[in-house]
């Protein structure tokens, strides 16, 4: 397979995650450099200049218009610089950017230097895990996003909760690394290659022993399931979801899930394709009913098990830790929809679900760091008259829990309407009639929050202090949940559906 | 791009939200200006709804219809998410143009009924003015994403309403079954959607949730096609009528899906209770309407003689439940459990006088409701009980009230002259003809003509509800006034008195001069009617 090697577009391929080297070296450079009291401001250097990379990938960073895969793999077949990396590294930018400029109402967390630059190094690994194209890359990216993820979840080292999640979360982690690691090995020493694209071709047309391959791509699952917490990989979440630094949380619950979620639709489509799209004439191995089944059923109780959990839940972390296992459910509903659906449906709406998924969390979350700060509580029936505190406040949560329940006019309305289309276009009408029934459970619950925000009364009246970088990425979360679920989702979801014409692109 | 667009019904859903936007960005304090923003805003969307009303024609739509077109007033087409064949298409035919007169209407007078609240008032009129919108998306909606998606946007603003401000005993639970058993309906609903689109993409390769399209696919049959090969013997429409129509059934109180709404009723604030009643339950029986009879007719063909027995256990127990209670609300709530049986009792019909009956009284019975809420509104805001026996002699110290009430009661009754006996009689009509095409030889309507019996039994339902009305109307209106229970009844505002004249106004002037809607009703019923087989 012929690889691209004209250097301009090597480059242009890999900027983002150049200027984000260059971003997390400025900042460090900054945190020795700075007095104190300057050092405060660190979180805007970090955050607008993740935002800015973000804006640079959406301008400057258009792949190669051909289509032609050997065009778009670059830098020896390493990274794919196509539609698809493209929306999932403007995802994880987004997410990070607002990420860092929400760690700044932590006080403890205000003025690190060193939180940011690993904040911004786990950026880059979630920003090449929808570009990698390569088994190499596919590890390194995601350990890169991991390993930075665990240090920043345990950030906090007197705090015995953010000790014991970085610590989960690692041992989880590793655990499941690991497995990935065999599966991938396992497809190496199967085909020989390191480049997906080839490899999967010779998965499909090379013969190969069935049961390995079988074993591979339940390894290579599992990891996955965990990253993105799909039952029952999920036992991690909720703990460290609790204990992390609420910043991190939101990154985590974001960045980190859009970024696998990249990565799975790409490695799963890629590795193990559907047999027409190879459109070799001999014989061709066909795993993808396998992994489809294997999403269904992570999907079914994944979403299930996520909301009947989440109905119990009295701590507000604890609730959106649940609520992202079923997130995770829905959007595997996506997932399964792509090996039967060449229209590029399933992958579409999987891309534009995360990209509403990841600004309705950052909502979420943003609000909630204020609120436990006004508060000292991360208890839901502390929200109590949250509305009359700060009007504001409460009509921005309101919007991200009606978004990540799927009521108009927040854009999840429109991300779970294409995601239960894609479903019924696949023919998994019943999988649809599940998601349906999950929807409403799901609505109860958020309902209850903004019952408590709204109905009952706070014992203090006085308004929760919301300072400049909280404006910030409060505005820039609330209008993308509106203005995507209004009058912008035709670019967004015409973004969204080139990236999915590229992901099929396997040849 | 732009097809054709006319702005006035984006305006009339627009200027809604427009006025919410602006309530909300006023300061706490300023409650006056949110009040006459909101009565404002309303009332140029009630300007609007009567132009659009008269300015409908009739002639048009027969000549439209009639050539086999689909007849759409005063369109605004825009292609909105192409790639998926959603439109920002909005339209107004026959059923529709009255339908968003009764919103305005019940939202300007909702306003006015409101005047009073001063807790967190800003709040209250820019839900009340979003639930407003919300309607009018539905009921002008062409493109059924669009009709979903205000469906919807309803919902949530009606929570908020009916949890903050309402009846401080019941309104968390009555909030939260009412949100839940919508949604479980309209999810329901949105997947029998899908599928007809789907049904209709495969078949004529243009994926669309344009009502026009869809239609066209329903006069080509491809609705009457197998949905999948695996069920053989079950066509799309018979497959997926039953769900659409009940699912969205749900909102419309059909028996035995109707259980949220006497409890949303009494739960909800009085303008919430107005839209409630007045508008939201018409919201379901339209969209039963427009999606599933409209586009399965094959569907309703079969399963609607069947949903006539649910419709007749509407009128016949919502009656009979309404004549038990003690509880004044209660007794309207139930009341509307057993008018909406009458409804899609008349879209049952199948035939051009019962369904037209049932246009009609949807717009009847959404104001004359409207009109009741109000007026149980006032006198609970003053007496603080709305319990019926220890209540009487209002008539002394309410004669605006009283007079009204009373006159929505005798058009609860049917009472020829007014409203009520214009839409029902045709309803019962209809009935006695029954269905208008040749009953397919089956189990139910090949044996014989069971329509009539019908009719005669939900006749006595309306005896029950004269029953009913008569004995509220006597207790708290006249009897004896206890001055030692209701010391001091203070006069009803000239708000009060403005919304009262205009409910009144219309139930009057429909009942002498029914041309008014009548013929704009049938024709919007008659390609239905002719797509049934009539």
């Amino acid at each position: 397979m012929d690889f691209s090697t004209d250097a301009q577009a090597s480059v242009i391929a890999i900027l983002p995650e150049i200027l984000m080297v260059v971003l997390a070296v400025l900042v460090l450079a900054l945190d020795l450099i700075w007095r104190r009291a300057q050092r405060d401001g660190i979180g805007y250097v970090a955050g607008f200049g993740l935002l800015g990379i973000a804006a640079i990938v959406f301008l400057v960073g258009i792949p190669p218009q051909s289509g032609e895969l050997s065009d778009q793999l670059v830098l020896g077949g390493m990274v794919r610089h196509d539609d698809m990396a493209q929306i999932f590294r403007v995802m994880v930018l987004l997410a990070g950017g607002i990420g860092a400029l929400i760690t700044m109402g932590i006080p403890r967390l205000r003025a690190r230097g060193d939180f940011y630059a690993i904040l911004i190094v786990s950026i880059i690994g979630a920003s090449l895990a929808s570009a990698a194209a390569d088994l190499i890359m596919v590890f390194l990216a995601l350990e890169t996003l991991s390993i930075t993820l665990y240090v920043l979840a345990g950030y906090l080292r007197d705090d015995d909760a953010s000790a014991e999640a970085g610590l989960k979360y690692f041992l989880f982690g590793a655990f499941a690394s690991a497995m990935t690691l065999y599966g991938l090995s396992l497809v190496y020493g199967l085909t020989g290659k390191t480049n997906i694209y080839e490899l999967g071709r010779l998965v499909a047309t090379n013969g190969l022993n069935e049961p390995p391959v079988i074993i591979a791509l339940g390894l290579v699952m599992v990891g996955f399931a965990f990253k993105i917490s799909a039952v029952p990989f999920h036992f991690w979440t909720p703990d460290v979801y609790e204990g992390a630094p609420t910043s991190i949380t939101a990154v985590l619950s974001t960045a980190s899930k859009a970024a696998s979620m990249g990565l799975l639709l790409r490695f799963l489509l890629v590795v193990f394709p559907p047999a027409e799209l190879i459109g070799a004439a001999e014989t061709v191995a066909d795993y993808s009913g396998l992994w489809v089944q294997l999403a269904v059923v992570l999907s079914v109780v994944s979403m299930t098990l996520g909301n009947v959990l989440a109905l119990v839940q009295t701590n507000i972390k604890r609730l959106l830790a649940y609520s992202t296992i079923a997130h995770a459910g829905y959007v595997l509903m996506g997932v399964a929809a792509i090996s039967t659906d060449k229209s590029g449906d399933g992958a579409a709406a999987v891309a534009f679900y995360m990209f509403m998924y990841v600004l309705s969390n950052m909502l979420a979350f943003a609000v909630v760091i204020l609120f436990t700060r006004a508060t000292g509580s991360e208890q839901i029936r502390d929200l109590a008259g949250f509305s009359r505190r700060s009007p504001w406040l409460g009509l921005a949560m309101t919007l991200a829990l009606l978004s990540l329940a799927g009521i108009p006019p927040a854009a999840g309305f429109v991300g779970k309407f294409l995601l239960f289309r894609a479903a019924v276009d696949a023919g998994l009408v019943w999988l649809a009639l599940v998601g349906v029934a999950n929807v409403i459970v799901g609505l109860y619950y958020y309902l209850i929050i903004v019952k408590v925000m709204y109905m009952e009364d706070s014992p203090s009246d006085e308004p929760v202090p919301v300072e400049l970088p909280f404006k910030w990425a409060l505005t820039i979360s609330a209008a993308g949940v509106l203005l995507f679920g209004t009058i912008l989702v035709t670019p967004l979801l015409n973004w969204a559906t080139d990236a999915a014409h590229a992901l099929y692109v396997l040849l | 791009m732009v097809i054709t667009f006319s702005g006035v019904l984006t305006g009339i859903l627009l200027t809604p939200v427009i006025g919410a936007v602006i309530i909300l960005l006023l300061k706490k304090e300023a409650k006056e200006q949110a009040r006459i923003i909101a009565a404002m805003s309303t009332g140029i969307a009630l300007l609007l709804a009567l132009f659009v009303f008269f300015g409908y024609s009739v002639d048009d739509a027969n000549a439209v219809n009639g050539d086999g077109g689909t007849y759409f007033a005063f369109e605004d087409h825009v292609k909105w998410i192409e790639s998926v064949g959603i439109s920002w298409h909005l339209g107004v035919d026959g059923i529709s143009a009255p339908m968003v007169l009764l919103t305005a209407l019940a939202g300007f007078t909702g306003v006015l009924i409101s005047w009073g609240i001063e807790d967190r008032t800003r709040e209250f009129l820019a839900f009340f003015l979003l639930l407003v919108a919300g309607v009018f998306g539905v009921f002008l909606a062409v493109d059924l994403f669009v009709l979903f998606f205000f469906y919807e946007l309803a919902i949530f603003p009606m929570y908020f309403l009916i949890v903050i401000w309402g009846w401080a005993q019941t309104r968390q639970y009555a909030a939260m079954k009412l949100t839940l058993y919508i949604l479980v309906g309209s999810v329901v609903a949105l997947v029998g959607i899908l599928a007809l689109y789907f049904k209709a993409g495969e078949a004529t390769g243009v994926y669309s949730f344009d009502f026009v399209d869809l239609h066209a696919a329903t006069k080509a049959g491809i609705f009457d096609t197998p949905f999948s090969s695996a069920w053989s013997a079950a066509t799309t429409a018979k497959l997926w009528f039953p769900l659409v129509f009940l699912g969205f059934g749900v909102l419309a109180g059909v028996w035995p899906f109707h259980n949220w709404s006497p409890d949303g009723h009494v739960a909800a604030p009085t303008a919430v209770s107005m839209i409630h009643a007045g508008v939201l339950m018409k919201l379901g029986a339209f969209a039963a309407l427009r999606v599933g009879v409209q586009l399965m007719p094959e569907g309703a063909r079969i399963h609607l003689p069947w949903i006539v027995f649910l419709a007749l256990i509407n009128v016949v127990y919502g009656a009979l439940i309404a004549m038990r209670q003690r509880d004044f609300k209660y007794v309207i709530g139930f009341s509307s459990v057993s008018h909406m049986g009458l409804v899609s009792m008349g879209f049952a019909t199948m035939n051009l006088k019962g369904m037209t009956g049932a246009g009609l009284q949807m717009f009847s019975h959404g104001i004359m409701t409207a009109l009741f809420f109000a007026c149980v509104g006032m006198v609970y805001d003053r007496a603080h009980t709305r319990d019926i026996p220890s209540l009487g002699g209002f008539v002394q110290k309410m004669p605006w009230v009283a007079v009204a009430f009373i006159i929505g009661g005798l058009v609860s009754m049917g009472m020829p002259g007014l409203s009520g006996f214009v839409a029902e009689f045709p309803i019962f009509l209809g009935l006695w003809d029954g269905p208008a095409f040749e009953p397919d030889p089956n189990w139910l309507t090949g044996t014989f003509n069971y329509y009539g019996l019908i009719a005669v039994i939900a006749a006595l339902g309306i005896i029950v509800t004269a029953a009913y009305v008569l004995r509220v109307v006597g207790q708290v209106f006249f009897g004896e006034f206890h001055a030692e229970r209701f010391p001091y009844v203070s006069a009803i505002t000239v708000y009060d008195k403005v919304a009262l004249i205009i409910l009144v106004f219309w139930l009057v002037l429909l009942g002498v001069y029914p041309r008014l809607m009548a013929p704009m009703i049938e024709s919007g019923v008659r390609p239905i009617v002719s797509m049934l087989g009539g």
